[in-house]
Parts: C-alpha cells; structure tokens; sequence
C-alpha cells in the first residue's frame, strides 16, 4: 500500500507520525506537572501516597513515548538526530537525567532500605517535572526560533553555538513556550487527579490549584503563539531547495493550510473547554476534553513547523544548512519499510486505551492504598 | 572531511558509552528471563489454583519490578547517546540503524510497560485469565525488544543489506530482511537472549538457596528451584549451541576479533584452543616475545569450531595486520588478503574520490563525477580504512578481549554443571542436606553477572575500532564536542547510576530477606 507514493509524501507521512508522537507525548506530560504539585495538593502521607500512585500507573506511558519519540525521529530523519541530539548536547543531556532518576523513583521511594530516602525521590521527580517539560518546551521551540550549526557536503554537522544548547534556553521565545509546557503539563494534572483520585481534599485543593496555573499557561502560550504569527520564518524554494527567511510565514502557513488552522484552533478550544468546565462546573472528565486539545495543538504546531516548505530545524548560523523534511529524512526505501510498520500504531493505541481503562475502571482511594497490590 | 579529532574526546566519549551500556546490562538480563519464569509460576497457579504458587509469582515479580525500573532508567541513555555522542555516525549509517530503534519502541517497549501495569496493579481488576496473558505478554515484549536492538547490534558487527548512497553521503537500506535475519544478528540475538534466560536462573537458584540455608520459606524456595533449574538447563545447553554459532560468525566476519579472543598472534593451520592461558603481558606484534606465558590448549579445535575444518587456517593478529594469507571469499574463491596499509591507502583513496565526486558534482564536471565514483566504488570496501593512519589501529585490546572469552566461556561451563547438580539432588529429595551446594549457589549469583557482562565485552572491545566493521571507526563516528564535556557527563552518569546502583542492591535485599508475604507486596 504504501509502494506507489513518492519520497515526498512519505516523508510528509512520516512528519505527521513523528507530529502525532510529539503532541501525544506532551499530553502525557501530566505526569511530570503532577510529580510538581506532590506537596502542593497532598498535605499528609496519605494523599501523597495516592497522589505518587496515581501518577505512577501511568508514568511508564509517557517515559516509552518519549523513547518512541526519540527512535522513530532517529529512523525517519537522522539527519535532525545527529544534528541536534549532538549539537545541543547540554539541553538533551539534561533532559535525559531528569527522566533517569524519573525511572526508579516510584520504584524505589516508599521502599525499605532504599540508600536516598523518600524525600530524595521526591525530589527527583520533582526535577524531572520541572526540567522534563521546560527543556522539551525549549527544544521544541528552536523548530521555530533556530540554532546555530551547519552541516557539511558530507552530512556530518558542526554546532556553532558556545555553550552546546545551552545558549537555546536564554531565548526569551524558547522560555515562553519552555515555561507553557510547563503550566499546561500541571494544568493537565491538575485535571487527571480530579479524574482519577476519590479524596476530596486533594479535589478541593486541585480546583483553587487549576486556576493559579492556568492563567500562567495561557499568558505564556499567547505571548508564544502571538510572536510567532508575526515573525519570519525558514522557507525553503520547493524546486531550487534554497531556505530563506519570508515574513509572517508561519502565519501564512496557517492561511495556506486551512486544515491545520483548523485543528490548531480546534485544538486550543477544547484545552480551554476542559479547564473551564473543571472550574465553573463539577465535571470530572475535564482530562479528556483537554488531553485531545492539548494533542491537537501540538499535532498543528508540529505541522506548521515542518510543512508548506518551511525548514522545521532552522539554522540561523548558516540558512542553507537548516533541515527540511526532505532533506532530513531517512531513503525513500527505508521510510516505506517504516511505513508498513507504523500500521501497528493504532494497534498499540488500542491495547493501551483498553488497559488504561481497565485499570482505571474504578478511582484510586485510601482503601486501596491498603490492599494487597502494587503500592509506590 | 573530517576535522582533526581529539583522540580524548574519542576515549572518553568510548568510555561513556561502556559504562552506560554496561550499567544498563547489569539489570537487563534479569529482566528478560525472569519475566518467563515468573509466567511459568503463574502459569501453574492459574492451572492448579494453588495459592502457593501466586505467593511465589508475586515475591519474584516484587524482584522484578525494583530491577526493571533501573533498567529503564538506564537504557534510556543509550538510544539517545547514539545522538548526543556519536552523531556522525548517526547521519551514516541512521537510514538501516534507526528503524529497529523505532521499531523496538513501536512493538515492543509499549507492549512491556502496557501489560507491566496490568500485571503490577490488575491482579484485583482483571480475571485470572488476563492477567496471566499480560504477564506473558510483559516476557515476550521484553525479549522483542531485545530482538530489535541486538539486531541493530548485529548490522554494526556485519553490515548487509545496504549500499553507500554518494550524493547523501551515508549507507542506505536497501533489504529489510536481510538486516533482521543477517546470521550475526540471529545469532547475537539467540546467545544473548539464552544468556540472560541463564541468569536469571542462577539469580532465583541463588536467592532460593539462601532460603533454604535459613530453613525459610521450603515451600517456595524448592518450587522455585526445580522451575529455574529446568529452564537454566536448557537455555544453557542451547546458549553452548548459539555460542558456537557466534563464534563460526565472528571467525567469518571478523577475524581480527577472533584472533583477539584467542590471543592469536601468528595464524596457523590446525590451530589449537586455548582452553587456560596468560598472554604475555605488552606483547605486540613481531616483538619476537612468546604469545603466552604458559598455555594448555585443545589442538585443532579452533580450526574446527572457526572454518569447519581441522586444518583450516586460522589468521593472527600478525597476519591480518599485515596481510598475505590466502582466504576463501563469500564467492568461493581463494584471495590473497591485503595488509592492514593496503586497505588504509584504499580507503584514503575511496575518501578522497567521494570528495572529488562531490566538487564535480557543484561544477556540474559529468565526467569527472563518474571517474571519480568509478574510483570510489572500487575502493568502498575498505573505506573506514581511510580515516586511520597506523595500521596497528586495527588491533583491539587483546589481554581484555582474551580475558573476558576465556571468563565467559569457563563460567558457562560451570553453570551447566551447577543446574545438573541442583536438578540431581532435587530428584534425589536430598537438597536441603547439601549445605556446600547451597552456598555454592548462592555465591554463583555474581559469578553470572560477570559472565554476562564479559560477553559484551568480547563483543563490544573485540571489534574495536570499528562502530562499522570496516567501514566506520570510532574516530569517524564520535560527535564534534570538547572532550571535557564528555568528561563531565562520564562522571555524572557513574555517580547517578552508582548511587541507583547502591540504591537497588540495597532495595533488593531487603526485599528478599523480607520474602514473600502471604499475597504478596
């Protein structure tokens, strides 16, 4: 099925699959918003305990979409993996410790004997929520904003930036989104606690909560999604591969693709539908309504950054060097290989909504906390 | 085409990614055999109903759940590093080396941590039925998981399937399933996979022994056992086959490791096994110093297990440096092979027609852009040759390549024999009494760690130093950064993982001198 298109649309395919993992990834960064708030909405053990094992039947999700994230960028454009993964090694590095001591602190806290103390892992989830999503907030930024390197006839890239990434996190551009991120990652917590967790305290404190980090999310968002409709953006000359800055591209993007504006607005109406009903109502499936407009959003802005013949991974340094879709990607025979494995997607899709539910089936509440279970 | 390189940054960068990879190896091997035995036990309790057996499947998947959690936290390192630290050798070879990547987290790390919460979280929400499906679901996506990288492994060991691309510069897919059932990576995958099924043998042998010498926990400690004795047993008769396999590949693919692994400096036909030896220490090619201090050796078996034929030639060290033997090429014909500095002038001239190529090519000069392919072309073969200059560097470290084959090799003998005794006296009703065996045991426990990582060591060090055979060396691979940097990120990652490391011991004693409670956790 997939043997009569073009490099190019299989290209364009694989932007959307790697588009579609990014935004379901930081959907599924709730879980690093919700490692922020453990004191802020649990004031004795008890609710932190249910609030650390909620959060822990799901942290596995987002920890392999990241690594799914990670592998199929690498199979579909490796040019962007070797060019940013190496350049901006500071950024990632970091990145990649907050989710190491992310992996084992669930594990580990509440057992005996466990060498760092419970607060030490709390800690660490703490640095992983607050880093995880500022600095995967920065880095997508720079789809828009840029970096400095070049890559050589050869492919092989050279970063140019001083301090390796680091540089990236003092554009005011990057932190607006960095910080987003984060607001919209305890925003989205803050809804799957009301969702999941049956204690009213913890109910009562998420609802003053959700307000307090929604205007920040929102303010931040919009400084973002403003700037970036009115500044020039990497275009590349579909016929001659030449990148060069157009002004107002991105928001001629969203003109030019009626479709992704659509989604995009779509998007940011159902993240907003879901915080208000969560204030002004008593409804609980507010995760939902906001988890598909965080997905939407995402799976737009991604779009916008690599379609419509725009450079998703600008170099500023030097223009020509900047990565495009079709320059980045994998060999056409390699992408189809992909593609025919991508038809599992909706597979694994599918098993891990029936276990989410089955596993949610019921809220979590201090009884449990005392069964004969898996207990964090 | 490349810039001078930091040999430091090369080192150290090296260095990075063997202590990652093998902190990471320290907990996955446990994980993928474990989760079988724990879906064995499992397995008999839905069938029998015996609430014995549920005590016994939870205690060890408590076990296994403090252990996969390092383990993520250390394997997601390494896929990343493959970016941060070797970057040029991500552009060349990411078109065949990304997609088992992606293809592993795809199929299997969503199928393991999906059906892990439901084996960890469902046993009150789930029938029986289903959650005996999903714990076996959680074995099988973790062993794919190990099919998709050890393959990815086995394609840098014995690259096929692929061809250079000039114009994008890099090594393109061109057979999918060529990659994935490469014999190297069939092989690669059976031997490792066989070897973490023994460990985790030996590991719940050990910790059920150590009940057994406390007079606790009879019951489970027997049961236990009498599974993982079975299922080391076989696996390890099996990994002496794989093993074998491995090593006919390595003798084909890559001589230069073999002789390595032997300690092999001059080839002979009719070579010998070393079955106990010391290299001489500082020994180098043509010093005129003896290969070994003192030796005892199977004569001819090398030949045999290497070619198929007692009187093959097996080529040194020497002889692969510099060249001259005859050899059988995978046409069936006899070639003479080339010295090391043969190869190195190919490989220079390879490189510098794929840049001629690419200068004609912004001239647009037609001619000169297919004479200078027609010279790259010829020459490819040999094309990482070109960006090493002694030909000595093609020599890997040969004491730590023979040292950890010979531990490898030695201990895998031994755990054969520990199952058949522990099975023996299982049958004959008198374990409990055999106070030696017991203890015997439960010191085995790190005996099989260190064999496992010495495999990986014989892999990873015996093919240095190439990250491509031939085609790719280290030097030509390693991200552009100061070697400082990689420095500072070496030492951070041995003092986080060091400290999990002591975390997770720790942890994980307790657990087992807690033992199982009645319904477990």
């Amino acid at each position: 099925m997939f043997e009569s298109l073009s490099h190019l649309v299989l290209q364009q395919y694989w932007w959307i699959i790697i588009s579609l993992l990014g935004a379901i990834l930081v959907f599924l960064l709730f879980v690093q918003g919700g490692q922020t708030l453990i004191y802020t909405l649990g004031k004795t053990d008890m609710e932190r305990r249910l609030i650390v094992n909620s959060l822990g039947r799901k942290w596995e999700f987002t920890f392999t979409t990241l690594v799914t994230f990670g592998g199929a960028f690498f199979a579909s454009f490796p040019l962007f993996y070797s060019t940013s993964f190496g350049g901006a090694y500071w950024v990632w590095m970091l990145i990649l410790f907050a989710f190491i001591i992310q992996a084992v602190s669930y594990e580990f806290r509440s057992k005996p004997d466990n060498f760092l103390g419970a607060k030490t892992y709390e800690t660490f989830l703490f640095i992983n929520g607050l880093l995880g999503t500022i600095l995967l907030g920065i880095a997508v930024a720079t789809f828009f904003t840029g970096s400095e390197f070049s890559v050589n006839e050869m492919n092989f890239s050279k970063w140019e930036g001083a301090a390796r990434g680091l540089e990236l996190a003092l554009n005011p551009h990057n932190i607006s989104l960095g910080l987003a991120v984060f607001f919209l990652a305890r925003v989205l917590a803050i809804l799957y606690f009301m969702n999941n967790i049956d204690d009213e305290n913890i109910f009562s404190r998420s609802k003053k909560q959700l307000i307090y980090n929604a205007i920040p999310f929102l303010v931040f968002f919009l400084v973002f999604v403003i700037w970036l409709m009115f500044i020039d953006g990497f275009a590349y000359d579909p016929v001659s591969k030449k990148v060069s800055y157009e002004s107002f591209k991105y928001l001629h993007n969203f003109l030019q693709m009626p479709l992704v504006m659509i989604i995009f607005l779509l998007g940011v109406v159902f993240v907003l539908l879901g915080i208000g009903k969560s204030i002004f109502t008593i409804c609980t499936k507010g995760i939902w309504v906001a988890g598909v407009g965080t997905i939407l959003t995402v799976l737009a802005l991604f779009l916008v950054a690599g379609f419509n013949n725009t450079a998703f991974y600008p170099s500023t340094y030097d223009l020509q060097s900047s990565l495009t879709i079709e320059n980045a990607s994998s060999s056409k025979y390699t992408l189809k290989a992909m593609s025919y494995v991508s038809l599992m997607v909706p597979f694994v899709i599918a098993y891990i909504w029936y276990a989410w539910k089955l596993i949610n089936n019921k809220k979590i509440d201090a009884e449990e906390m005392n069964e004969d279970i898996h207990i964090y | 085409m490349i810039e001078h390189i930091d040999s430091a940054l090369v080192n150290w960068s090296r260095a990075q990614f063997a202590l990652t990879a093998l902190y990471h190896w320290l907990f996955v091997p446990l994980t993928l055999g474990i989760t079988f035995i724990i879906a064995f036990m499992e397995t008999l309790y839905v069938k029998t109903g015996d609430p014995e057996w549920k005590k016994a499947t939870k205690f060890w998947m408590t076990l296994f759940g403090i252990n996969f959690a390092i383990g993520v936290a250390t394997g997601i390192i390494l896929e990343f590093e493959f970016g941060t630290n070797w970057s040029n050798y991500s552009w060349f070879v990411g078109d065949i080396f990304g997609a088992p990547l992606a293809i592993e987290g795809i199929m299997a790390f969503f199928m393991e941590s999906t059906f892990i919460a439901i084996m960890f979280f469902g046993w009150n929400k789930v029938s029986k039925k289903f959650h005996l499906i999903s714990t076996w679901l959680v074995a099988i996506g973790a062993n794919l998981s190990a099919l998709w990288i050890l393959v990815a492994n086995g394609w840098m060991q014995s690259p096929v399937g692929m061809h250079f691309n000039p114009d994008t510069a890099r090594n393109e897919m061109l057979n999918f399933w060529e990659v994935l059932f490469s014999p190297v990576a069939i092989n690669k995958f059976l031997h490792t996979i066989t070897s973490a099924y023994v460990l985790a043998s030996i590991f719940v042998i050990g910790v059920s022994a150590w009940f057994l010498l406390k007079g606790r926990e009879q019951l489970l400690a027997k049961r236990s056992m009498i599974i993982a004795a079975i299922f080391g047993l076989i696996s390890s008769l099996f990994l002496v086959y794989t093993g074998d396999g491995s090593a006919y590949q390595v003798a084909q693919k890559q001589p230069m490791k073999l002789a390595a692994m032997e300690g092999l400096y001059e080839g002979s036909e009719g070579a010998g096994l070393i079955l106990l030896g010391m290299p001489t220490p500082g020994k180098e090619i043509n010093d005129g110093k003896d290969n070994f201090v003192f030796k005892f050796e199977i004569p001819k078996l090398l030949s045999f297990l290497g070619y198929r034929n007692a009187d093959a030639f097996v080529p040194g060290v020497k002889d692969i440096v510099e060249g001259g033997f005859e050899y059988e090429d995978k046409n069936g014909e006899l070639q003479i092979a080339l010295s090391a500095l043969e190869k190195i002038e190919k490989g220079k001239l390879a490189i510098s027609a794929l840049s001629d190529y690419k200068k004609a090519q912004k001239l647009e000069d037609v001619v000169k852009q297919e004479e200078s392919l027609n010279i790259f072309r010829e020459n490819f073969k040999y094309f990482g040759y070109g960006f090493l200059n002694d030909p000595k560097s093609i020599i890997p470290n040969v004491p730590i390549t023979f040292y950890s084959f010979h531990i490898m090799v030695a201990l895998g003998f031994y755990f054969i024999l520990l199952f058949a005794l522990v099975l023996f006296f299982i049958f004959k009703g008198k374990l409990i009494d055999k106070k030696w065996l017991l203890r015997l045991a439960v010191i085995t426990i790190p005996l099989a760690y260190i064999a496992s990582l010495s495999g990986w060591v014989v892999a990873e060090v015996g093919r240095q130093p190439w990250t491509i055979q031939d085609l790719l060396p280290t030097v030509a691979s390693v991200s552009q950064i100061d070697a400082s940097a990689v420095q500072i990120t070496f030492w951070l990652f041995t003092l986080v993982f060091t400290a999990l490391l002591i975390a997770e011991l720790k942890i994980m004693f307790k657990q087992i001198k807690i033992g199982p409670k009645e319904g477990g956790h």
